[in-house]
């Protein structure tokens, strides 16, 4: 084997990564790993950049493997390089500096891409995306360097959210501009969305829903404002875009590799061209409870889609049963948890809920012919992951609906034999 | 409702500087002693429902309660102790036959205490029964008259011994039913018995089927309500026993109340849920020894004679000529059990003053049985008041082939004899149906202690023979020459059959 | 690996377990201190549930193949590779809850007092026996390798 040859080749080196590299090692310790990433760390937590801006967490403690990590498993690492081109029939990839490596397996672990629309004003100075450590150093300095008082974020989704709350805890003063009618629209149900506008609002956030900036105002090339669609001007120095992420399939697309929205992918992670493997945010996964393939762009989805990955490449087959969507955010103190379907008003669905606005407290069960679908928990969090285990496992809920939100709801209410299955067992089998 | 006049019996004293409120005592304790006001985050006691049963002082995490008797003064009188006049409240306030659980309380003499073991000095020699071989088997059953033997080419027994069982140890479980006690409580024993290599007994409480299993190691009992029995329950068992008498209430049936009647205990006893188990006083077919022969008979002729059958009376005035009936009925074996023998239920006024002790009418049997020259012809189960492993040598010496203990057992596995088991609310897993309670006690700790109490006992019997000089425990068996009685008169201890302590062979 | 075992036919529901973790996990470590002294009182990591007379001692299964370790974004949630046990390294944790919201036992808590950090049960790390299994009066729970 030559030098630049390896036995598995990943692209990416975030957590779908690590996971297929722990998966490989466990069964195959000597085949040679290679990791390729254009990002010039060794492997880190990008859930982790909105902490970092906000100073909670050190640079040392944004790793997400300690610095053996690479040792241990035997894992060559390219940093800082971008794969230009794929080349599925040669079995190779080659670098922008015209470098090629071989490899028998690949895994197309690149994540996504944030995405900026096409406004006026985009490349001035105190634009940002959000989406990797470099974008939250470049908003720390940004910040430090220019003395920035007022932000606009643009999106108020989980990501936009987060970023607001580490940028107010900087001393800086935000306003929210989100397109939907109000803010997590994409994982929170109504009551939930209010719930969390009217708590942020007391860090003095100012939200905008209905809205979004049509054009952003610069002075010195440098941001002063940003205009909004009802002809509005906001005063800020620092733009921070986050209107979503989609899967970063070019490469693959590229070389003829079956691509959605995300890289299509069967249930042991392998793409429609054979030895090469995607997992993580660039995949599209399946759906358990859309019944449909889409990119499913969160933590827990991509590990376990790595690891599957990982265990394939290494010849051990295991299948991936699908997953479904799941947060957990804690916003400015307040904690909220969604998974599945959270807002259905079509017939056959069935709601449960526990509502106090003033507490700031709200619980929500989505039930289907008896199965719990969808859940939101927002305040009081307290063994969610019962109910989302519940969906999960698919369990006919008629003989305890009506305990599913009571203060004791635990594993004592479910069917004795699915309890003691969990319980008595080495844990959950996956 | 009248003021009553009863005032409580214990005292519980909580140590508020040890006190963390945890409130383990307000969930074990099923008398409601103890509450938890969450207002100011305390746990406060009230005295008058304890029954001093010690669950929630051995289960505090920091030894913050005590119970002590409450030191509550009447004025001296030897004649209206405090008891007496208890009980009177009680009853004026009920109208109602006293009951209590467990054995007789009160204090008449126990003879165990007033005999005294013999040792060897000089002119024989002591055993050390950590070098040589000490043998505690015991068989029950009938024996023959006199062995034949065909000297052939290889000498082989001629006559055919009737069946016997085989015990490691003289000690067996006395019959506790189920229903009595928790299934937990029967299985801790059934197993024990099993692992040991002795014997339980069901009862009346007839066999749970997944106590089959233990078959070999049950004798099972009919009694004068003949619950539970059927042909697979005989043909499962080792041995069978009929009862006839108890020594907690001689002459008094049995009453098990329908709300311990569950769905298990109806099936296993083959009575409908939530009715009244009762055990008529006598068995309606048996009004002479003419009539217990016959069913003694009726029984060996169901088994086929393949195991033993015994007859279990109360010691009562007339204990010996009634065992000699027993044995000439065709019992393989008579259990006796003296008045200290417990019971889950009986009318305090019949535990307290029906019935003799034990180690006289044990002494009286075993006399009567070999003047009349049968006692071979039967086993004596000697039962009611064994505490130790003196107790049980004593008895051995005394008479007995081996001796049933109940209380003992029940103690091992966690009774403090606070005797209220007929209220159904034992704390201690034991005495109860109630499933919150039956969980208490864990089979695997219960079989688990119940076998350290065995070995316990069977390690210290060999040590007392070793120091008599003998080395097998049937060659103590009536060998009242061990015996020397301390502080009895004449004709108690002619009547234990035993010379004063001081008086040589 | 040695777990712990959960036998709910002995629950007894007297919830010693949670009393001993609370002062395992204390500063003190020592009963009557843990409870009058330290405020806010420390939490148990061991939970009973309780319905009649079924209740039963649960705390984290350290399972095989763990889903919290999945979902923690951070590493702090790892697997020791002495005991298998799951910990969680409390410096490293930021309080993002996925691991509440993936553990499908509800055995993961929120500490929210000081530094906000998962609670969760860790084997009382370096004892010889976790404090739930030694103090459980009628051993329904037991450690052991099976």
């Amino acid at each position: 084997m030559k030098r630049d040859d390896s036995k598995y080749l990943i692209i990416g080196n975030s957590v779908a990564a690590v996971a297929a590299v722990e998966a490989i090692r466990s069964k195959d310790s000597t085949g040679r790993i290679t990791i390729i990433s254009d990002e010039p760390y060794s492997v880190y937590s990008r859930p982790l950049i909105t902490y970092f801006l906000s100073g909670k967490v050190d640079e040392k403690r944004m790793f997400y493997r300690d610095g053996g990590f690479c040792q241990r498993n035997k894992v060559v690492t390219i940093l800082g390089e971008r794969v230009m081109a794929l080349y599925p029939q040669e079995k190779k990839v080659v670098l922008e500096n015209g470098r090629g490596f071989h490899f028998d397996r690949l895994l197309l672990s690149t994540g996504g891409t944030p995405i900026i629309p096409q406004i006026e004003g985009k490349k001035l100075r105190g634009v940002f995306t959000f989406t990797c450590w470099n974008d939250a150093r470049q908003v720390r300095d940004f910040i430090e360097s220019q003395k920035i008082r007022r932000a606009v974020v643009v999106g108020g989704g989980l990501i936009g959210l987060k970023v607001t709350e580490a940028l107010v805890e900087l001393g800086v003063e935000v306003t929210v501009v989100e397109l939907a009618d109000r803010l997590l629209g994409a994982t929170f149900d109504r009551k939930a969305s209010e719930l969390v506008k009217n708590y942020i609002k007391k860090f003095a956030i100012s939200v905008l829903v209905n809205n979004t900036i049509t054009g952003i105002k610069g002075e010195n090339s440098t941001v002063c404002g940003a205009t909004l669609r009802d002809g509005a001007v906001i005063d800020a120095q620092l733009i921070v875009f986050a209107i979503g992420v989609r899967p970063n399939a070019s490469l693959a697309e590229e070389a003829g590799i079956e691509v959605n929205r995300g890289v299509i992918v069967d249930e042991q992670m392998e793409t429609s061209v054979s030895d090469i493997y995607a997992a993580g945010d660039v995949a599209e996964g399946w759906d358990t409870l859309m019944h449909a393939r889409r990119p499913l762009p969160i933590w827990p989805v991509a590990h376990r889609q790595g690891s599957i990955a990982g265990y394939n490449m290494a010849g051990f087959p295991k299948k991936y049963p699908g997953g479904f969507p799941m947060n957990s955010v804690e916003l400015c103190g307040l904690p909220t948890i969604s998974a599945g379907i959270t807002d259905a008003d079509q017939e056959g669905y069935e709601i449960l809920q526990d509502y106090h606005p003033r507490e700031r407290r709200y619980r929500k069960i989505v039930l289907l012919d008896n199965r719990v679908v969808g859940a939101i928990f927002v305040g009081n969090i307290d063994r969610a992951g019962i109910i989302i285990g519940l969906i999960k496992a698919g369990i006919d809920v008629r003989q305890f609906k009506d305990h599913l939100l009571s203060e004791d709801f635990g594993l004592l209410w479910l069917p004795q034999d699915y309890r003691k299955h969990i319980v008595e067992g080495p844990g959950i089998e996956v | 409702m009248a003021l009553s006049l009863l005032c409580s019996e214990f005292v519980v004293e909580r140590d508020e500087q040890k006190c963390i409120a945890c409130q383990v005592c307000v969930r074990q304790c099923t008398n409601d002693v103890h509450t938890y006001d969450p207002e100011n985050d305390q746990v406060t006691s009230d005295n008058s429902p304890c029954i001093g049963c010690h669950r929630c002082v051995t289960l505090c995490p920091t030894q913050a309660i005590t119970i002590s008797r409450n030191p509550l003064y009447f004025k001296e009188n030897a004649n209206w102790t405090p008891l007496a006049i208890r009980n009177v409240f009680k009853q004026a306030e009920t109208g109602g036959v006293l009951l209590s659980g467990m054995g007789n309380d009160r204090p008449y003499p126990v003879y165990w205490d007033h005999i005294l073991l013999n040792a060897s000095q000089v002119t024989n020699p002591s055993i050390d029964p950590l070098r040589e071989p000490m043998e505690l088997r015991t068989y029950i059953g009938r024996k023959p008259d006199r062995l034949q033997i065909d000297s052939g080419k290889e000498p082989r027994l001629a006559t055919r011994l009737s069946p016997q069982l085989v015990l490691e140890t003289p000690i067996l479980f006395s019959a506790m039913s189920y229903g009595s006690i928790s299934y937990n409580a029967c299985l801790s024993l059934a197993r024990t018995a099993q692992q040991v290599g002795t014997f339980y007994n069901t009862g009346e409480g007839g066999l749970h089927p997944t106590l089959y299993q233990y078959g070999q190691s049950t004798i099972a009992q009919v009694a004068s309500g003949r619950f539970g029995v059927h042909p697979e329950y005989l043909d499962t068992v080792a041995a069978i026993e009929i009862k006839i008498g108890q020594g907690a209430k001689p002459g008094i049936g049995g009453h098990l109340p329908g709300e311990k009647v569950n769905e298990e205990i109806s099936y296993t006893r083959m009575i409908p849920t939530g009715t009244d188990a009762l055990s008529p006083a006598p068995h309606h077919d048996i009004y002479s020894i003419e009539d217990l022969r016959q069913l003694i008979y009726a029984l060996k002729e169901a088994i086929c004679y393949e195991k033993p059958v015994g007859v279990k009376i109360a010691a009562v005035h007339n204990v010996a000529p009634i065992a000699s009936g027993i044995v000439r009925a065709g019992a393989d074996f008579v259990s006796i059990d003296g008045f200290r023998g417990g019971t889950g239920a009986a009318p305090t006024v019949i535990r307290d003053n029906v019935g003799i002790p034990i180690e006289l009418a044990l002494a009286a049997v075993d006399a009567r049985l070999r003047e009349e020259g049968i006692r071979h012809k039967a086993s004596i189960l000697a039962a009611g008041g064994i505490r130790n492993s003196a107790d049980v040598i004593k008895a051995i010496a005394l008479g007995a082939d081996a001796v049933y203990i109940g209380t003992a057992a029940l103690v091992a596995l966690g009774c403090h004899l606070c005797q209220k088991c007929y209220t159904g609310k034992c704390n201690w897993g034991i005495a109860t149906q109630d499933p919150y309670l039956t969980k208490r006690l864990n089979p695997n700790i219960g079989t688990r202690r119940l076998a350290n109490l065995l070995r316990a006992w069977s390690l210290e019997l060999k040590e007392m023979l070793g120091g008599m000089g003998i080395n097998a425990i049937e060659s103590l068996r009536g060998n009242r020459e061990q015996l020397r009685g301390i502080g009895l008169t004449d004709t108690e201890l002619k009547i234990l059959g035993i010379k004063a302590a001081g008086e040589a062979w | 690996m040695r777990r712990i075992y959960i036998n709910e036919d002995y629950c007894i529901g007297c919830r010693l377990c949670e009393i001993y973790c609370l002062v395992q996990h204390s500063h003190s470590q020592k009963i009557i201190k843990a409870y009058k002294e330290e405020l806010p009182r420390p939490l148990a990591r061991v939970l009973v549930e309780e319905q009649g007379y079924l209740s039963f001692a649960l705390q984290c299964r350290h399972c095989e193949d763990a889903p919290c370790i999945e979902a923690c974004i951070t590493g702090a949630i790892g697997r020791d590779s002495n005991t298998g046990a799951v910990l969680c390294d409390e410096n490293r944790c930021v309080g993002c809850w996925m691991c509440i919201m993936i553990c499908p036992f509800g055995v993961i808590n929120m500490n929210t007092e000081g530094k906000k950090v998962a609670s969760k049960c860790d084997l009382c790390y370096g004892e010889e026996e976790p404090v739930c299994v030694k103090n459980c009066p009628n051993e329904a729970l037991v450690y052991e390798e099976r």
